[in-house]
């Protein structure tokens, strides 16, 4: 398995202009991108409408064509809102990076199994939805050499990660903040986004 | 009022939307817009982006704003039911000023209104604080205008309600 904080770091070391669009733990502010994104101002974070980072994530490649868009989706999430799959592969962006942390738990939430934790398979899922191309990586030493080709590969692609599910059981109203939300993203991104 | 002024014809719709500038329709059918389709796939300046699930709508429309495209949501009403986290999170705390053309299923005009799907609508957009217009006849197209101004003044979704079939 994955550590989530790893996979984090190598997703954000290869990423050049692109956008990471992130969720639930990838987004995690003391283990996710905010503890150790080098390029902020194209950070992404997506909270407060769970399951939809890929939608979002749809949106930014049909609009920024010449710019890779790193989608970090959490399984739980993509359980939540499983036509994207269709919907992206259907648009089809060549730019789209969908990037699955299959940790087996809502860790957000206390760990707790997600539905078909360990039954079902998603690289079927993705192929069978219609991806480009789909990856599949449970250690971080195939990852780290691995990620070159997939990002080289045309998309939209699907790369599932086998990761070590991290729970927080701090109560929500303790955990810390996020410096940059969602409304920061809004705000920002599309100066950011027509800019450079 | 002659016959023509009381009918509505995707045309009409299509043109408002090109006068705007809009980029991309992002769409679940319903039967109030059926004979919407064909027209939309032969127009050139509108990207149509089908989704399986209407809360995907106002999601992809987050990405295509913040990367500088103008997107406009088109589905029913039972849609806007299905949609409420996004239309919440994606919609309303962010400030997306975003256009959805809602099909107003089941609209009657006459006070009796058997379909729920009629009955709630208004309702759950008062409860939003969204504000919306209603288009019946070509002549209402304009109010897409309309929206689409309170919506980037006010930073908020507003709602177009389709309230007949369109004529072919
Ligand atoms: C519509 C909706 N239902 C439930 C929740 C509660 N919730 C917040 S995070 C989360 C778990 C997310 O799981 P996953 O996508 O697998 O990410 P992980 O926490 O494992 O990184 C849940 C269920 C929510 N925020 N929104
Ligand atoms: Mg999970």
């Amino acid at each position: 398995m994955i550590g989530n904080t790893d996979a984090v770091r190598l997703l954000d070391s290869k990423r050049e202009d692109s956008v990471l669009v992130a969720t639930m733990n990838a987004n995690n502010v003391g283990f996710g991108l905010p503890s150790i994104t080098t390029k902020e101002p194209l950070d992404f974070p997506i909270s407060g409408a769970m399951g939809k980072a890929s939608s979002v994530g749809l949106g930014l490649a049909l609009a920024q064509p010449n710019r890779k868009i790193m989608v970090l989706d959490g399984d739980g999430s993509l359980l939540m809102n499983l036509g994207t799959l269709v919907t992206l592969s259907n648009k089809a962006p060549k730019n789209m990076y969908h990037f699955l942390f299959d940790n087996g738990v809502y860790a957000v939430t206390g760990g707790q199994p997600v539905p078909g934790a360990g039954k079902v398979d998603w690289e079927d899922m993705a192929k069978g939805a219609g991806y480009a191309a789909v990856f599949s990586f449970d250690n971080l030493e195939d990852l780290t050499t691995g990620i070159d080709q997939v990002l080289a590969t045309q998309g939209p692609v699907f790369i599932h990660l086998a990761i070590t599910p991290e729970v927080e059981n701090t109560p929500v109203a303790f955990r810390p903040r996020a410096s940059r939300s969602v409304q920061t993203a809004f705000r920002e991104l599309p100066v950011a986004l027509s800019s450079d | 009022m002659t016959t023509q002024e009381t009918v509505l014809h995707p045309a009409a719709i299509i043109e408002e939307l090109k006068k705007n500038e809009f980029t991309h329709v992002v769409w679940l059918p319903d039967s109030e817009t059926n004979f919407m389709y064909q027209l939309l796939t032969n127009e050139p300046s509108l990207d149509l982006v089908p989704v399986c699930r209407e809360g995907e709508t106002m999601a992809i429309a987050a990405g295509l704003w913040v990367g500088g495209k103008k997107p406009v949501v088109l589905i029913q009403n039972t849609g806007i039911f299905e949609s409420g986290d996004s239309i919440r999170g994606l919609g309303l705390d962010v400030n997306q000023p975003l256009v959805m053309l809602v099909g107003y299923r089941g609209w009657s005009r006459h006070g009796i209104t058997p379909d729920s799907a009629a009955r709630f609508i208004e309702h759950i957009l008062h409860a939003w604080g969204i504000s919306y217009y209603l288009i019946e006849t070509d002549d209402d197209a304009g109010r897409i205008t309309s929206a689409l101004e309170e919506a980037e003044r006010t930073s908020k979704p507003v709602a177009v309600l389709v309230g007949t079939e369109f004529g072919a």
